[in-house]
């Protein structure tokens, strides 16, 4: 029986390394804990030991090879007196798993990073306008740097943003640039440093608060909900909070309940905040630019599973997206799908599948979340008269819920079914695979849901 | 350090405005205009005072549930305050906010707060905003004793430590975190509330809350050291509230005759009193005028809180947001 060696991550964040060195050789025989091979990232060099006894049957990546992804089987050992054809015979998995790995649910297909997805139509961007391939990550990084230019009162404060560069790399560079005064890496300490950024706020800074994903900033809801939201209506005007609370948030794969929950929500009932969940790289540019502007307290929702996906992003000094202004992503007739963050990936899939069936879909991204832009969903039910909603969250009291509400109140005579709403599974998130896919929204859920409220299921 | 003529009549013209205030409040809520939870400071007024006196305007100071007093010490206008709590359009915050929110950013008062514990990682962010800005001004957060025991006042003292902040901790133990006292709910150092603060690396120390001049004299140093870059430091100051947790708590907790002996003997307009007249700082009749023109100016503020009108309903909606 053949032991697969993988490509290991050095982070989290890590997607593809160098295997700079081979230290053994096919034949040579390796007892666990003897370093294999040498690996390498911008960041840092790592020397990869095998965790089994067993004879190097085959090397899969020769040394010297970038761009290796994590994961990717890079050699194969054998049990000690098994031939080495043994290995040789098992057909080696593709390589692009492991980067379904790093950025897509299991179930999911990942579509492949390295090409951008295509820009769509933008009102807001001049014709002629150049644009630049950026990841998500990129985007949120280029943003704060530039309003952190831009503003001196703008600082980022959070864990591991400084020294470690962001626990998702999202901070890469500012503190080099900024110093320790503008970015300040704090204890794991969530509700105090949340109570800070307030304070600093009524104070006259406009901080960045970053959570490390905003499952951690149940800590610090108080200070969100109670110092945040309430401060400027509780003095009647006279104190306001300019600030912002960032990071990801909402489904993350293989961490189960407590590291994978969506909170747009939860922050999309509070009179107060204003609540913000980009899908593409350009959206979460202006729109964290604009959140980092606004004199208001803005929950920026961000997505650790988009952060490594490419988008054109326009080539503008400065590129800002209004908040409360949803997008129409794709024009269609017979059916509008309304998401937001993640499960945009989801919509998108299935509106290509039913195109494929003759059902033309509208697909609207709501990039904000609070306050809602209610006009364009209308306007858009008004004239292909159907509706699903679709978010990563649950849909009990969810923005699904609230987005149907609307619909229902405004659109109520232009309906011709009922509005559908897909979400989360009415659960904890699941560790397991094969019960973490059917907790999520699949592109085939939406396909089956538009196709019902289009009376063609 | 001896104090001038003018500051000690200051000192006491606050102290007196706050008891003045707080008693007319006791005496007005029965009468049913004054809606909520009212937590009165009567018994505590040495130590606002005593902190603030080495404030100004650009300082700041968070407060808590009980923080009529903190919002007088620091400036407040009292009219505005009483007219709050009324809930009057008239009131500092419009009547949006009441007793447990009335804030006055152009004294450096961030806001009396509702939740225990909510106060010292906001001083901590207006100390942050003060550390950069280079000029020397500090932030107080005021707390009880209530609030020691608190996760985010542990979290803001690590981390005022951690940034070198100017910023003071203030604890008033007052004998109750509600009707519990810290006796039963300290769990280490029992009533020591200032070894926990020590623990976090900053100097910290215990005093008389009742006598002005020990909190003063104690506050003075440590808002210099913050003011030139020295760090955050942390008091204990007791005392005894002569109310009970709120308006209206029946006060069982207490022992018999308990109150009566701390106005009796820890009472620290009296204590001011004696001490400066024996010492022949001030004369009686100085101090019996500032007394008439404190109770003037609290019979104008009750009288015109309840002459002003109430918010209209328009108001409802607006100042949730500066724009939407």
């Amino acid at each position: 029986m053949s032991i697969d060696i993988l490509m290991p991550a050095l982070s989290p964040t890590m997607e593809e390394g160098t295997l700079a060195k081979w230290l053994v050789k096919e034949g040579d025989t390796v007892s666990s804990g003897d370093v294999l091979a040498e690996i390498e990232t911008d960041k840092a060099t790592m020397e990869l030991e095998s965790i089994n006894d067993g004879k190097v049957a085959k090397i899969l990546v020769p040394e010297g090879t970038e761009g290796v992804k994590v994961n990717a089987v890079i050699a194969r050992l054998v049990e000690e007196g098994e031939s080495s054809d043994a290995a040789a015979a098992k057909p080696a998995p593709k390589a692009p798993k492991a980067e379904a790995k790093a950025e897509a649910p299991a179930g999911t297909e990942a579509k492949p990073t390295a090409k951008a997805e295509p820009a769509l139509k933008d009102p807001e961007i001049p014709a002629g306008t150049e644009m630049v391939e950026m990841t998500v990550r990129e985007a949120l990084r280029d943003a704060m740097a530039e309003e952190m230019r831009r503003d001196d009162k703008v600082f980022l404060m959070g864990e591991e943003v400084g020294q470690y560069q962001g626990a998702y790399k999202v901070s890469q560079e500012l503190l080099q640039e900024f110093g320790e005064k503008r970015v300040i890496d704090t204890p794991i300490t969530e509700h105090g440093f949340t109570g800070l950024g307030v304070g600093a706020a009524m104070a006259g800074l406009k901080p960045i608060v970053e959570f490390m994903t905003f499952n951690f900033a149940m800590q610090a809801i108080d200070h969100i909900i109670n110092s945040a939201a309430k401060t400027r209506y509780m003095s009647g005007g006279m104190i306001s909070v300019p600030i912002v609370f960032r990071g990801p948030n909402g489904f993350a794969s293989r961490v189960a309940a407590q590291h994978s929950q969506c909170y747009a929500s939860w922050y999309g009932h509070v009179p107060g905040l204003k609540v913000v969940a980009p899908y593409s790289a350009a959206d979460a540019k202006g729109l964290l630019k604009s959140a980092i502007r606004d004199p208001n307290p803005v929950v920026f929702l961000e997505q650790e599973l988009l952060y490594g996906r490419k988008f054109e992003v326009p080539k503008l000094d400065d590129y800002t997206v209004p908040i409360g202004k949803a997008k129409v992503v794709r024009e269609g007739k017979d059916v509008t799908l309304i998401s937001f963050s993640y499960t945009m990936l989801a919509v998108l899939d299935a509106a290509e599948k039913l195109a494929a069936e003759g059902i033309d879909a509208e697909v609207i991204d709501l990039r904000t979340i609070r306050p809602l832009d209610a006009e364009t969903l209308v306007a858009s039910v008004k004239k292909t008269n159907r509706a699903v909603v679709v978010e990563q969250g649950w849909t009990a009291y969810g923005v699904t819920s609230e987005v149907s509400s609307v619909l229902m109140e405004q659109a109520f005579d232009w309906l011709d079914a009922p509005v559908l709403r897909l979400g989360g599974a009415d659960v904890p998130m699941p560790y397991a695979a094969s019960l973490e896919k059917v907790a999520i929204v699949q592109p085939e859920d939406v396909v089956k849901a538009a196709k019902t409220v289009c009376y063609k299921a | 350090m001896q104090l001038s003529r003018e500051q000690l009549l200051k000192a006491y013209r606050q102290m007196k405005t706050i008891r003045e205030f707080e008693d007319r409040l006791h005496e007005e809520i029965p009468k049913g205009l004054i809606p909520g939870f009212t937590h009165l400071y009567s018994g505590q007024e040495a130590i606002a005072v005593g902190v603030c006196e080495n404030l100004n305007d650009s300082d700041a100071i968070t407060s808590t549930h009980r923080g009529h007093g903190h919002c007088i010490a620091k400036g407040c206008d009292v009219k505005g305050m009483m007219a709050e709590i009324y809930g009057r359009a008239t009131g500092l915050c419009g009547g949006k906010g009441g007793s447990m929110h009335i804030a006055d950013l152009s004294k450096g008062m961030l806001g009396a707060n509702g939740i225990v514990g909510g106060g010292p990682p906001l001083a901590m962010g207006a100390a942050i905003a003060f550390r950069n800005r280079g000029k020397g001004e500090v932030a107080v957060a005021l707390a009880g004793d209530g609030s020691c025991n608190s996760g985010p006042v542990f979290e803001a003292m690590n981390m005022a430590v951690m940034l070198n902040l100017p910023v003071i901790f203030v604890f008033e133990n007052n004998g109750y975190s509600e009707q519990t006292a810290p006796a039963y709910a300290v769990g280490a150092g029992k009533t020591d509330l200032v070894r926990r603060a020590e623990g976090f690396g900053m100097p910290a120390s215990k005093h008389d809350g009742t006598d002005f001049f020990s909190v003063y004299e104690a506050t003075r140093e440590a808002v210099e050291r913050a003011r030139t870059g020295g760090g955050p430091s942390a008091f204990e100051f007791n005392c005894l509230r002569f109310f009970g947790h709120f308006e209206g708590d029946p006060q069982k907790y207490r022992i018999k005759g308990e109150v009566e002996m701390a106005r009796d003997t820890m009472d620290c307009l009296k204590n001011f009193r004696h001490r400066v007249t024996e010492a022949k700082l001030l004369e009686g009749k100085d101090l019996d005028q500032v007394d008439a023109e404190v109770k003037q100016l609290i019979e104008e503020a009750v009288a015109e809180a309840i002459a002003a009108p109430f918010p209209p309903d328009t108001d409802v909606t607006k100042n949730v947001y500066i724009n939407y």
